[in-house]
């Protein structure tokens, strides 16, 4: 009987076993941004604990900066005390970052893999849901919140419960205009917002096999939004070829053996999992959500349902209402306000060209506000040297600088009063993107793009 | 710490299921470098939304103010792992959560600031919401230890992990000092990792 990945990771990273039954769990990587950090940087002066192993622990700024005015001091008196903070806290700890106007600046889990401080067979964690992102490479990462982000910058280490296994397997191929980000949406849709509490996914099967790993990055991402705290993917050659020569990979010389002993990590053949899926990936369609919570989505061709007959019709109908849907009614032709393209699903270098294929000759609909946020500093740079963010002015989209923008209302990008915005980002809870009223559509970047064009929720496959 | 296994005091519902930490905390809320104040803006968005047998928000009804036992559905907590959303029903004056499940982040994050979560069974958690609805004054007695919940003339049964539960009672269900504890070990278990060995990350 061999072993997963996730029993590896765990094992080899293991301290003790804690008196509360727990495991003590060393973290190799701890990356710290503004919001969740304060508190916990507090905690530690005021008990006089340093932080260990600065060398293990990186920093940025990302949830509250501005996208477009970043001169200092910012105008959001309450964001420039955070970002204030953050500056006092890493020069006063010792602990590398990479702040405004440094071409290494983004959203942390933009930035991890991209710098490759996020390596295979590592266990990481971040103050921050969508850590699991950085489970594409093969490592175990956890969401935590900012008493655990003090427990790590004082130790290294977390006290966590062991976690079950369910793998699933995408299988076959994806039809053309059908994205990383409708696989996961399509196994949130199945499996529940709740479905993976308790269990770390791991996605194989030969489509997630083929997969870039900015796709694989957009699967893990949302491995939360179905409530699993950590989803991975086993490393291989993808993974190997990616992390290689990035300025946090191992040297030339030691390269082989690290990428050796990664892909060594991998599941193994004959592991055994707590629960086994398979989704059919030629069966998918552009998925969108239509309700208020990352699960309560239908494919492009398909009817918002009703909630007779529902296992909850009482969260149907309120979701309905808040959406401004009736029952029955196609999503196709839903009219939208703004088009968001960016955040830590979707805001790589891929995701901007597959979005700029689209809207290359045509033009945002008058009445849409279009909006490209990259998710790095050197993704903007990139975007920029390639021509992607001429092709977005040039079809009317406003073009920003890196950070997490309008995914959550904690910076001057936000929705107003009930408008609908077809994003790319990850949760459509009620009032996430900053309006109290504000009404989310999740899709892929490609979707949200045809929707800038259209004017309302479109099928991308009739504009490739 | 403080050892936690008994509270006691009036029981506030909030139904529905999937409650997400958005709604409990809008995410401006948390632009501060501390986590004060909080308790003033609890489902700050959410209470502008009438609903339920007093048409007000549960938050918003008089007869619930100083509620010290937050009954709710399956689920709650999910979303951002933002700590601030236990943190502000804490400081709002909640001790207990009872429910028929948690997302797994929120669960840990109200563990580790000393505010239990504890499951119970569907109908044992819609009859709490009952009677709390009726019978506002009713005072809940939690008891960890025995594993119930107390209220008016119902006893039902309420579950935490059992090492959860020793956490709690005994007083160390703050980690910091228990993963400070032995720290030769932790540089130990850095120092057998293959890429500690290839330099600082
Ligand atoms: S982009 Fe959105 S989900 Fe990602 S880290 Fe930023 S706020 Fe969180």
């Amino acid at each position: 009987m061999g072993d997963t990945l996730l029993k590896k990771v765990w094992d080899l990273h293991t301290v003790r076993q804690l008196p509360t039954g727990q495991t003590q769990l060393f973290i190799g990587l701890h990356l710290v941004h503004e919001v969740t950090s304060p508190q916990a940087f507090d905690t530690l002066r005021a008990n006089g604990w340093k932080v260990p192993f600065v060398d293990r622990t990186f920093a940025t700024v990302d949830h509250i900066v501005p996208t477009r005015e970043r001169t200092r001091p910012f105008l959001d008196v309450m964001a420039e005390d955070m970002m204030a903070s953050l500056e006092r806290n890493v020069r006063d700890f010792g602990i590398r970052f990479v702040g405004l106007g440094d071409i290494r600046q983004g959203i942390v889990h933009v930035i991890g893999p991209e710098l490759g401080l996020t390596q295979p067979g590592m266990t990481i964690a971040c103050g921050d849901s969508h850590t699991s992102t950085h489970g594409a490479f093969g490592s175990v990462a956890f969401g935590i919140g900012t008493s655990q982000v003090r427990d790590v910058l004082a130790s290294q280490c977390l006290a966590l419960e062991p976690l079950k296994v369910r793998r699933i397997r995408v299988t076959g191929t994806l039809p053309k205009g059908v994205y990383a980000k409708d696989v996961i949406l399509e196994i949130i849709q199945r499996l529940g917002v709740q479905g993976g509490n308790g269990f770390a996914y791991e996605y194989a099967g030969d489509a997630i096999d083929r997969m870039t790993m900015d796709e694989r990055m957009t699967i893990c991402n949302m491995s939360i939004e179905g409530g699993a705290r950590v989803g991975y993917v086993n490393p291989d050659d993808t993974t190997v070829e990616y992390v290689r020569g990035r300025p946090f990979a191992p040297p030339a010389g030691e390269f082989d053996r690290m990428a050796t002993w990664w892909k060594s990590m991998a599941s193994d053949a004959n592991a055994v999992y707590d629960d086994d899926v398979e989704i059919k990936a030629g069966e998918l369609t552009p998925v969108v959500t239509w309700g208020v919570n990352p699960g309560q989505s239908i494919g492009i061709d398909d009817k918002v349902p009703a909630p007779a007959g529902a296992s909850d019709p009482k969260a149907i109908t309120d979701a309905l209402n808040y959406m401004g849907l009736t029952p029955g009614q196609p999503i196709e032709g839903m009219k939208v306000d703004v088009a968001f393209i960016g955040s830590c699903t979707n805001s790589r270098l891929s995701d901007l060209r597959e979005a700029a294929r689209i809207v290359k000759g045509r033009h945002v609909a008058k009445h849409v506000q279009g909006l490209v946020v990259p998710g790095s500093a050197t993704v903007a740079k990139a975007a920029e040297d390639e021509g992607l963010a001429e092709v977005f002015r040039e079809a009317g989209f406003e073009w920003r600088s890196a950070g997490c923008s309008m995914c959550l209302g904690m910076n001057p990008d936000k929705l107003v009063g009930s408008q609908v915005c077809a994003s790319s980002s990850n949760r459509n809870f009620k009032g996430r993107q900053g309006s109290p009223t504000g009404r989310t559509l999740l899709m892929s970047p490609a979707m949200v793009a045809a929707a800038a064009v259209a004017g309302e929720v479109t099928d991308v496959r009739e504009l490739l | 710490m403080r050892q936690i296994s008994k509270m006691t005091g009036r029981a506030l519902p909030m139904r529905g299921n999937d409650i997400d930490t958005d709604r409990i905390i809008p995410a401006r809320f948390l632009r501060s470098i501390t986590f004060d104040g909080l308790e003033k803006h609890v489902f700050e968005d959410d209470r502008k939304s009438a609903g339920g047998p007093y048409n007000r928000h549960p938050f918003d009804v008089s007869h619930f103010q100083g509620a010290a036992v937050l009954l709710v559905n399956a689920n709650f907590g999910c979303g951002s792992s933002r700590e601030h959303a236990p943190q502000a029903l804490q400081k709002w004056g909640i001790q207990v959560v009872i429910g028929e499940s948690f997302a797994e982040i929120f669960f840990g994050n109200s563990g580790i600031i000393g505010m239990p979560c504890v499951t119970a069974a569907a109908e044992d958690v819609a009859a709490l919401m009952d009677l709390a609805e009726r019978e506002p004054a009713t005072q809940f007695a939690v008891d960890l230890v025995a594993g119930t919940c107390r209220a008016g003339a119902m006893t039902v049964k309420i579950a935490l992990p059992p090492k959860m539960l020793e956490a709690f009672t005994s007083g160390a269900w703050d980690t910091t000092g228990m993963l400070l504890d032995r720290f030769d070990e932790v540089r130990a278990t850095a120092s057998r990792l293959p890429y500690t060995t290839s330099g600082p990350v």
